[in-house]
């Protein structure tokens, strides 16, 4: 695995030309220990990896393998026991917790497995959510949200509060919420784990369709499938380790 | 983010209801109490002081702590006018006093001998008022004497009985004189009733050899609250020597502000109790909402909001709330302020109490700023202050624990 050649210098500002010279994501062996108890778990045995700007890609295994600390790890929302981890060619361990905020907030849209909208705020609302923390116009920022809520199909529930939205409606709010600031990345967790089948394909169609209109990278967990089947690249997780790694037709 | 936080107040109507009327309602008992305080240490301020002290006094320095016969104001009837003539002042009057043994040819006793002007004493003192028996004077030239009742009961005198005064006047010589009772006064205040004798100005004068000196000018103002304003006033006029003073009341009768700052703060004691209880509802309040949107701070905290940012916006939630308490609680509780102002605020047996030490029967309590505003902003502070542990909570949260699927 080559050294980043840039260093963690890149700064904070978005700069899609200039960012899009890194790798979006490079994990060099990469270990998180967990001590429970006695035991130490190993929730990640030493991970590196490298994905690329564009690329769509799926973190399968099963569970307990470490797929949401690996996650957890890229985002800056937990420290790697020992290894390192360069998020747009920024190096995550020599950061404050302040300046991952930033960070996060300008380059990584984020989708969980389920409640991770905002109960007091409309869709819309939730869209415009990290664009309000950005800064952004009220005029812009509303345009935007209605536009991207367009796109994953909820137009006319923009004014809905998420407990009157279904499962897999709320799941495509948080996509548009995730997307809608046109970040580099969107790292999902389990985004189809509470929903059926149906909603699921249709859910992943949106990410793929986002993935190739915008041309945002997308890394996302599942031991789904129907999900692992829509991923261009596969990387199969057991035990805290890297088994495959393969691209798909 | 003021819509995320006022939305999130209303996320429980109940609680937030209910912790609105805490704050609200121990707000409104706060402003009622301290200001039916305040109010009845004002009327115990002006029944004291219109008795016999008035509110400020002109003397000559270093008279109050050794009243000497010999420290008097000289050519004070020119400083009377123009004392009368500054504003907030309602009345002035000139006294002289010495001390005499009396007696009434059985017994005798020492008294406090007041040479008073009858034309301008009732002004300044309710005394004149307060004569039970026989009456007051009617000319400063006048033959008599008005004592107080116990003083009377003392000497076993009535009305028409004559009394000897004995007493050094000015310059050492000798005060004697003979005069009738007139009139016999009861106060309320046992010391006054107990030690007090008063002649007309002339008369005392000529006793005690004091020719047209005096001890002291005894002013009454429209409103005590501006007693200090006035007494400013007084002291930039230059009316005064050098060797003139003006006190005031707090001065001349030092008891009193001791006797309200030890009930102020009995009743701190009590309102501590009610403004714990508040806090402790508003942080539980507090602690229950942190708690159950763990979830949802750690989703904004991943999406890149600040961690200071969150936590100021739940500070932000908790002063919308205890503000919105405290302003509910001042109109209330100024409501009932006004409402016991019109019509007289009375505990059962108080009045009987009262009328014994010439006090008036029930108090008005009056709006003031520092009635609104005391205990508010207590209540304020502590609230704000109870908020930063389960703020600190938000602070201190770890994104990936409340975002972890079981
Ligand atoms: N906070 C934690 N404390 C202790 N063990 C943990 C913690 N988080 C994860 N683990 C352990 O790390 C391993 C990997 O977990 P995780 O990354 O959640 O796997 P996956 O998302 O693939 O199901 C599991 O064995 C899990 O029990
Ligand atoms: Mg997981």
């Amino acid at each position: 695995m080559a050294r980043v050649p840039f260093g963690a210098g890149g700064g904070l500002i978005k700069n899609l030309s200039d960012n899009s010279k890194h790798p979006t994501i490079i994990c060099e062996s990469v270990e998180r220990l967990y001590q429970q108890g006695d035991v130490t778990v190993h929730a990640l045995a030493g991970v590196s990896l490298t994905i690329e700007c564009g690329e769509f890609v799926s973190l399968c295994g099963p569970s307990g393998s470490g797929k949401t600390t690996l996650l957890n790890c890229v985002a800056g929302l937990d420290i790697p026991t020992s290894g390192e981890v360069y998020l747009i060619g920024n190096k995550i361990s020599s950061m404050s917790k302040t300046e991952l905020a930033d960070l996060r907030l300008n380059n990584v849209g984020f989708v969980f497995q389920a409640y991770n909208l905002v109960p007091v705020l409309s869709a819309q609302e939730n869209v415009e959510f990290v664009m309000e923390l950005q800064g952004m116009s009220k005029k812009l920022r509303g345009e935007k949200a209605r536009s991207v809520l367009r796109e994953v199909g909820l137009e006319g529930m923009e004014h809905r509060r998420p407990a009157e939205l279904s499962g897999g409606q709320q799941q495509r709010v948080a996509v548009a919420r995730a997307i809608a600031s046109e970040p580099q990345l969107v790292l999902a967790d389990e985004p189809t784990a509470n929903l059926d089948s149906k909603t699921s394909a249709s859910l992943m169609d949106i990410m793929r369709k986002m993935n190739e209109d915008h041309g945002i990278t997308f890394v996302f967990s599942t031991h789904d499938q129907l999900v692992m089947d829509r991923a261009r690249r596969l990387v199969r997780m057991h035990d805290g380790l890297i088994e495959s790694d393969e691209i798909q037709s | 983010m003021l819509k995320l936080a006022w939305r999130n107040i209303w996320r429980h109507p109940r609680r937030t209801l209910l912790t609105l009327l805490a704050i609200a309602f121990a707000s409104a008992v706060l402003v009622f109490f301290i200001g039916l305080q305040l109010s009845s240490y004002d009327a115990t301020i002006n029944a004291t002081i219109s008795i016999f002290n008035g509110a400020l006094q002109i003397q000559k320095e270093g008279y109050h702590d050794s009243p000497q016969m010999r420290l008097t104001l000289d050519d004070s009837n020119k400083l009377l006018e123009e004392v009368r003539k500054v504003e907030g002042v309602r009345a002035a009057a000139p006294r002289a006093v010495g001390f005499a043994l009396l007696s009434s040819g059985s017994r005798t006793y020492g008294a406090q001998v007041v040479g008073v002007e009858p034309e301008v004493e009732a002004q300044v003192s309710t005394i004149p008022g307060l004569v039970k028996r026989g009456r007051y004077f009617q000319r400063s030239d006048e033959l008599g004497v008005v004592i107080g009742e116990d003083l009377a009961r003392n000497l076993k005198v009535s009305l028409g009985d004559e009394l000897t005064l004995l007493g050094q006047g000015m310059e050492g010589s000798m005060a004697a004189t003979v005069l009738p009772v007139v009139g016999i006064f009861s106060s309320g205040s046992e010391e006054l009733d107990r030690l007090m004798a008063q002649l007309p100005l002339d008369t005392f004068r000529e006793t005690f050899s004091m020719r047209g000196s005096i001890h002291s000018i005894v002013i009454s103002v429209d409103r005590v609250a501006d007693v200090e304003d006035i007494e400013k006033r007084i002291v930039d006029s230059e009316l005064l020597d050098p060797n003139q003073v003006v006190l005031r009341w707090d001065e001349l009768i030092p008891g009193i502000k001791q006797m309200i700052e030890l009930d102020m703060s009995s009743g701190w004691f009590f309102y501590s109790t009610l403004i714990m209880i508040v806090a402790f509802s508003v942080v539980n309040t507090f602690f229950m909402a942190v708690l159950e949107r763990t979830r949802e701070f750690c989703v904004m905290l991943s999406l890149g909001m600040r961690p200071g940012y969150l936590c100021r916006t739940v500070i932000l939630e908790s002063v919308m709330l205890v503000a919105g308490g405290i302003i509910a609680g001042m109109l209330l509780g100024a409501l009932i302020i006004l409402y016991f102002g019109k019509v007289g605020f009375s505990v059962p047996g108080m009045e009987e109490m009262a009328r014994q030490f010439n006090l008036p029967g029930a108090i008005y309590p009056r709006v003031s700023l520092r009635a609104l505003t005391d205990g508010p902003s207590v209540i304020f502070l502590t609230s704000l202050f109870a908020v930063l542990f389960p703020a600190t909570r938000v602070w201190r949260l770890n994104p990936i624990e409340g975002i972890r699927q079981v």
